[in-house]
């Protein structure tokens, strides 16, 4: 790995960046707004930044947590909520005389804010619950989301987050170049800061918490950090949700949105960024286009609305069963990797010597 | 240099470690020898600040370290090589020796003591880019210690270096023991060789049941007849 080699890769992946961009625009000027294309492109894009932010913690520092439908939430009343024009906050807030908050923020200032206030919402979670371990830490985190969501339908907070009725009229964006700027922007920064010496910190406590305590890394310090993060960037990911879908309502938080999340990430690989967006836009993909075919009743038998979940299910329980190190296992898609993949064959070759890696593992044993 | 006095410390709701006292002088190998359980591991780990200790004191060139935590007690140079060496597998060779100076902040100093431990360790330069995990036992050891030298320690202290290794590799382990010591490294080692360990050692104690039973320079305990007919299976007949 000389230095030559890696300034080539990164202007390779820059003209990708750039190429990407420009197929966006074209894509927007040819392909009519209400396409299907795009619904998949933007949530896709929103949800490879909560699956990144999510691999972040449970992929690279080892911290089980659930907690991520609870964070988003908090990031998408906090940008819905400071972004309503006063002038709309009647007709919004109407059972609650207009509100309490009588102003509202730009856009961009909101949707930091989405992020800082996730990100305080778990700063003080983090106090009690990082100090648990695996399947504890799991649990506290699901049961916070949870809490988080009861909490921002009660009755009593409605003159702020307007109770159970929804959240409407705030600044939405419609250009899907918007989400993946955003987006690319916040994993860009994610990845800067897991090749970083914290990040280093970060896959030692993965590794072994005892060796990275002896090594000086203060555990709980770190862990808090990892957790911190992670949620500024899950809010962030809400606030987008919630512009991409013009109205916003707590009920829409369930676990079921974490599990979602915690399959994109298993199914792109823990421990891979690359694996945890290229798994969002397949997942979004599957569940709001390809799949939706199965959800039709009429022509062929079985076929019914709710089919396709139990489609997916199978979809899943195969990946988990026999591919559980997901798409990308650890590691990264990159150019060079790529080029060497066609060089040796391509996905033929690919096949090729996965069997001759089988034969062999046979022969082996056998020799036994 | 590093002086333990009058050390309790409960582990598990008993009395691991129970009033003990000694001392690690400057530049010398000082060995803690013993069976299973006698307190050994237990006593490394409070110094380091994974365990927290019931009485006592430690200080570290006169300065109280008992009840700081790890980090701290790194940052005033003492590491450890934990038992069963615990390097960091999906690392590579190099960023485990990075995360060794994490407390660092001297650049320049860090990439000098890369090298200087590729040059104690020419096995690891060789897979500087390997992945921790893939290594053999034998130099899992060495980047452990590697890892520990990195932090640039005064008192190097070693749970169990020989543990699970075959017995041409050990005695390249006690190789190493000997050079970074005389590199200027201060080491704290535990073992249950005690043949090996009190040949490297210039003093040694020995611990039975949470207490220190017996002590002198290394060479004399081999010669001790008790320390023959317990640790070593060699006893005049």
């Amino acid at each position: 790995m000389t230095k030559l080699n890696d300034k080539k890769n990164s202007i390779i992946a820059l003209a990708l960046v750039a190429g990407m961009f420009v197929l966006l625009l074209v894509l927007e000027a040819v392909v009519p707004h209400t396409s299907i294309v795009f619904t998949v492109l933007k949530k896709g894009a929103i949800y490879s930044l909560v699956a990144v932010s999510m691999n972040l913690l449970n992929g690279f520092t080892g911290l089980f947590s659930l907690g991520q439908a609870g964070f988003m939430l908090i990031g998408a009343y906090t940008y819905a909520i400071f972004t309503i024009p006063v002038a709309d906050r009647l007709s919004v807030y109407q059972y609650y005389d207009g509100g309490l908050i009588q102003f509202a923020l730009p856009s961009i200032i909101a949707l930091l804010l989405a992020g800082i206030m996730a990100a305080i919402f778990a700063f003080l979670i983090g106090l009690p619950v990082l100090r648990l371990k695996s399947d504890y830490l799991a649990i506290a985190t699901l049961g916070f989301a949870e809490i988080i969501r009861a909490i921002f339908q009660w009755d009593k907070l409605g003159v702020i987050t307007n109770g159970s009725n929804v959240l409407r009229k705030y600044t939405c964006y419609n250009s899907t170049l918007f989400y993946f700027a955003v987006a690319g922007i916040c994993i860009a920064i994610i990845v800067l800061l897991i090749n970083s010496s914290y990040g280093r910190a970060f896959k030692a406590i993965r590794d072994n918490e005892i060796a990275a305590e002896a090594m000086g890394i203060s555990l709980f310090k770190h862990k808090q950090m990892a957790f911190v993060i992670s949620s500024f960037f899950a809010g962030i990911g809400g606030a987008l949700l919630a512009m991409f879908q013009y109205t916003i309502q707590a009920s829409q938080f369930k676990t079921a949105l974490t599990y979602e999340l915690l399959l994109i990430v298993v199914i792109g690989g823990i421990g891979s960024i690359t694996g945890s967006c290229l798994g969002s836009f397949l997942f979004i993909a599957c569940s709001e286009w390809w799949l939706r075919f199965l959800d039709v009743e009429g022509a062929i038998p079985l076929l019914r609305p709710g089919f396709r979940k139990v489609v997916f299910s199978i979809i899943i329980m195969v990946i988990v069963l026999f591919y559980s190190q997901g798409i990308m296992g650890t590691r990264e898609f990159s150019v060079s990797g790529m080029i060497n993949f066609f060089k040796t064959g391509g996905p033929i070759g690919w096949i090729k010597r996965k069997r001759a890696a089988k034969s062999k593992k046979a022969e082996v044993t056998v020799n036994e | 240099m590093l002086s333990i006095k009058n050390l309790s410390v409960n582990y598990g709701g008993i009395a691991a470690v129970r009033g003990i006292s000694f001392d690690v002088p400057e530049g010398k190998i000082v060995t803690l020898i013993g069976s299973n359980g006698a307190g050994k591991s237990t006593t490394l780990r409070t110094i380091a600040g994974l365990v927290t200790a019931k009485t006592g004191s430690v200080t570290i060139d006169g300065e109280e370290i008992l009840g700081m935590a790890p980090n701290e007690i790194v940052s005033r140079g003492v590491t450890m090589v934990p038992e069963g060496r615990k390097v960091f597998s999906d690392l590579t060779v190099l960023e485990n020796l990075r995360i060794g100076a994490y407390l660092r902040k001297d650049k320049a100093g860090i990439n000098s003591d890369i090298e200087w431990c590729y040059e104690l360790f020419p096995r690891l330069k060789e897979r500087s880019w390997q992945l921790a995990g893939t290594l053999s036992g034998g130099e899992q050891q060495m980047l452990a210690v590697a890892r520990a030298l990195m932090a640039r320690p005064k008192i190097i202290m070693m749970d169990e270096p020989s543990l699970g290794l075959a017995p041409i590799i050990v005695q390249g382990i006690f190789d190493i023991i000997r050079k970074i010591n005389q590199e200027g490294v201060t080491v704290l080692l535990i073992e249950q060789n005690a043949n090996m360990a009190l040949k490297v050692a210039d003093y040694g104690y020995v611990m039975e049941v949470g207490e220190i039973a017996l002590s002198g320079p290394g060479l004399e305990l081999l010669a001790n007849d008790r320390v023959r007919e317990l640790y070593l299976g060699t006893a005049k007949k």
